[in-house]
């Protein structure tokens, strides 16, 4: 650990806001719902960050939009990745045609706007967290996949496959022993940056009221809702604003560090 | 006689302080052959790149690159261009990544032409006609790309690009270790004649000792950035005095001493 | 009979021209073959058809006289391979010691017993098969990346040797190696063909390593055989022209031009 501030201070950035999350689950300051506090109060006194302009709690919203946050991010990073790499495997093990399908496939999904999907899936189910994530999900699953394919045919090239494959291991014990060890570090980093965007992505969502309804209050719609009173009550889009940025980049120094953890030539370099 | 080359004290700093080239001395008379000679980490190459001031991004060269007159060490990039081409041009190691992929064999030999020699036209194709058959090559290697001829063919061509500019220094980094023997063979014997018809100096880095000595009077000996003996060649090779000198001809022997046990 | 024989053996990739044409050699036990010829000759491929890697489009290979069966324990455990670029015939992310010990837990060569038993075994052999090729065990905790070029490549000798094989077939063993280093790679093949009773195969373009190491040669050009046989007569008087000007190629100190 030492020698890596950079990985300490993702730490406790990604820490702050799982406590936060966490810390919603038992305690509130207000209930969520509560307006009573009147609006627009400034920072202070009982109201710690101030209301918003239905003057509900921005510390309850913030909190609350932690674990939003967090669950569409880990959410759809789990969906995502979980198909993205299969479907990257599958791609990068495959026959020439069956490579060239899978590829035009996740080409068409890349190209598709996230946006679009998201509303096709919203119209077949509802505007929830849950679609949130699905949309969210199967957009990623895309670059994942073609990034995934990328490292893997990358190292089926090397020779130590071949050495693997003549000493008598099966493909799915190459695939344990020497595919996943040498691709994950860089999908890692990647899903990091995902879990950001997928963040920002819901964010989107919810600005466009996509995602999930209220008074599910996530930080896109706090910014959203921030928006018309930027000028007169500034917390209420800084706040959420800060968090979204604490966390992306949090989880980016994390996963960073974590790569260089994981790569021998790094940790023994110094 | 003034030397074309003349490297003095040349150290090679990587960003971080760490040196990996240092106190390299040689001179270079018109028409002189000099092998550089190391192993791999020996630093032969960098210090082929900071002669033509052509080092990496974050490595600094020191002491002092006399080419042609032109202070290389330190000298802003427009200065080098005369200099490059004009008084050295370089051939390397990989033909392929040497030229561009996208760009007839042609128009890639008609570019230092015209720079050097200011043909424009028919003048100028007749111009590239004449480089392509003094490295043997055919009149359609001009239309082909770099991907559609051979690894011996591109290396020909990079050395005919090379001497389209007429430079008073070839530097040649490893030109022949990509390429299989009997080709090599040819490019050795086409490289050859044509500095010993034009006068050239030579500056001729590679690893195989025979290789080397086959077209270099004189070597110099670089082992982990520094110069451990320089000195003729024949010299060298009959009688190495400092010990890892004498431990490259030793193998050097013995890798071939089976084959001409065999096939003297 | 011949241990790995190729009979008549042609290959051409899907829709390409023909890459070996009517190929056959035979590897002997106990006299070491070169494949010799230059970049493109199909000699690389060759020795993917005597590895099981590719199958032939036309002859047959032939393991101790029968067919060969990729999969087959017997043929896998008996035909090692040792490649090119010691940069990248090691994996990694892998230590040293699980590097070298693969064969023997892909093949399941280790005695059953305990989990514990098995890793001491492990250990065991690897460390014999590293103090082979003159690396000491401790090398075993170690990553790859701390290793130079030859001392990498006399880690993927110990895993190709790690499982007792009867032959190994090498490309380009020691190629990507420095002179020095090159001679002490070839002489460690060399000590190993005795020591161990190891048939080494070695594709190569430099005739200074076949004539140290190998008993028989095939010379090899655009895909089909055009000489084999002792390697003294290969080289010592060459029949075809083709060899002829591969012998004459060879870059020598004994015939350089500017030592005389």
């Amino acid at each position: 650990m030492r020698g890596r501030p950079t990985f300490v201070i993702g730490c406790v950035l990604v820490a702050v806001v799982f406590v936060v999350a966490l810390g919603s689950l038992i305690w509130l300051p207000y209930d969520p719902a509560d307006t009573s506090g009147g609006r627009l109060v400034p920072p202070g006194g009982a109201h710690l960050l101030g209301t918003d302009k239905l003057g509900r709690d921005l510390l309850t919203q913030l909190m609350v939009g932690a674990r939003i946050a967090l669950t569409v991010g880990v959410g759809s990073v789990l969906l995502g990745g979980a198909l993205g790499v299969a479907g990257g495997l599958l791609a990068g093990f495959a026959t020439r045609w069956l490579d060239d399908l899978l590829s035009a496939a996740l080409d068409i999904l890349i190209a598709f706007p996230t946006l679009l999907l998201a509303m096709l899936v919203v119209a077949a189910r509802e505007a929830s967290l849950g679609s949130a994530v699905l949309a969210i999900g199967l957009a990623m699953s895309g670059i994942v996949a073609r990034l995934t394919r990328v490292l893997v045919k990358r190292v089926l090239a090397q020779d130590y496959i071949t050495a693997a494959r003549t000493s008598g291991a099966s493909w799915p014990r190459v695939v344990a022993e020497h595919v996943l060890p040498n691709i994950w570090p860089t999908l890692l980093v990647n899903l990091a940056l995902q879990l950001g965007l997928a963040v920002l992505a819901e964010a989107a969502l919810s600005y466009l009221g996509l995602g999930p309804p209220p008074p599910n209050a996530s930080w896109g719609r706090l910014l959203q809702e921030a928006q018309a009173t930027v000028l007169t009550a500034p917390t209420g889009a800084i706040a959420p604003g800060v968090l979204l940025v604490v966390l992306v980049v949090g989880v980016n120094l994390v996963a960073d560090g974590f790569r260089d953890l994981a790569d021998p030539t790094r940790r023994r370099s110094r | 006689m003034t030397p074309v080359l003349a490297v003095e004290e040349l150290s090679v700093r990587r960003a971080d302080g760490h040196e990996l080239v240092r106190g390299v001395s040689f001179t270079l008379g018109p028409g002189e052959r000099l092998g550089l000679i190391g192993e791999s980490g020996s630093g032969k190459s960098l210090t082929a790149l900071a002669v033509m001031g052509l080092l990496p991004a974050g490595m600094t060269a020191g002491g002092s690159v006399l080419l042609g007159g032109t202070q290389v060490v330190g000298a802003p990039g427009r200065r080098l261009d005369r200099v490059r081409g004009r008084t050295a041009s370089v051939v390397f190691q990989e033909p392929l990544t040497a030229l561009d992929p996208l760009m007839r064999v042609g128009r890639q030999i008609a570019g230092p032409i015209r720079r050097r020699r200011g043909l424009r036209g028919p003048a100028l194709r007749a111009a590239v006609l004449a480089a392509l058959s003094e490295v043997r090559l055919p009149e359609r290697v001009a239309r082909a790309y770099p991907h559609e001829i051979s690894g011996g063919q591109r290396q020909r061509v990079a050395i005919a690009m090379a001497l389209a500019c007429e430079p008073e220094v070839l530097i040649a980094d490893e030109p022949t270790t990509a390429l299989d023997v009997t080709v090599q063979a040819e490019v050795l014997a086409l490289l050859d004649g044509l500095i010993a018809g034009r006068d050239m100096a030579l500056l001729f880095i590679g690893h195989d000792l025979a290789v080397v000595a086959g077209v270099a009077d004189r070597v110099v000996v670089l082992k982990d950035g520094s110069v451990v003996e320089s000195g003729r060649t024949r010299d060298i090779v009959r009688e190495p005095r400092h010990p890892y000198t004498r431990s490259l001809v030793d193998s050097a022997w013995a890798l071939e001493g089976e084959l001409d046990r065999l096939a003297p | 009979m011949p241990v790995l024989a190729a009979r008549e053996v042609g290959f051409a990739y899907r829709g390409g021209p023909a890459v070996l044409e009517e190929v056959s050699v035979a590897v002997t036990a106990g006299r070491s073959l070169a494949l010799v010829g230059e970049s493109g000759a199909g000699k690389t491929t060759l020795l993917r058809l005597l590895l099981g890697l590719a199958r032939p489009t036309s002859g047959q290979v032939l393991f101790d006289g029968a067919e060969l069966a990729p999969r087959d324990p017997a043929f896998l455990r008996a035909v090692q391979p040792v490649f090119q670029d010691p940069y990248s015939s090691l994996d990694p992310r892998q230590r040293v010691g699980r590097i070298v010990s693969e064969p023997l837990r892909s093949m399941g060569l280790l005695a059953p017993g305990s989990r514990a038993a098995k890793r001491a075994e492990a250990a065991e052999r690897v460390a014999e098969a590293l103090d082979s090729v003159g690396l000491p065990a401790d090398a075993a905790r170690r990553y790859p990346h701390e290793f130079s070029g030859g001392q990498r490549q006399r880690i993927a000798i110990a895993r190709a040797i790690v499982c007792r094989p009867r032959v190994l077939l090498a490309d380009e063993p020691v190629s990507a190696l420095d002179v020095s280093t090159r001679v002490r790679v070839v002489e460690l093949l060399g000590t190993l063909g005795a020591s161990h009773g190891l048939t080494v195969v070695v594709v190569s373009h430099d005739l200074s390593v076949v004539a140290a190491l190998c008993a028989e040669t095939a010379v090899i050009e655009h895909g089909r055989v055009v000489e084999q046989g002792r390697t003294a007569d290969v080289l010592g008087s060459p029949a075809h022209p083709y060899t002829r000007r591969l012998i004459e190629s060879v870059p020598r100190l004994s015939r350089a031009a500017r030592l005389r």
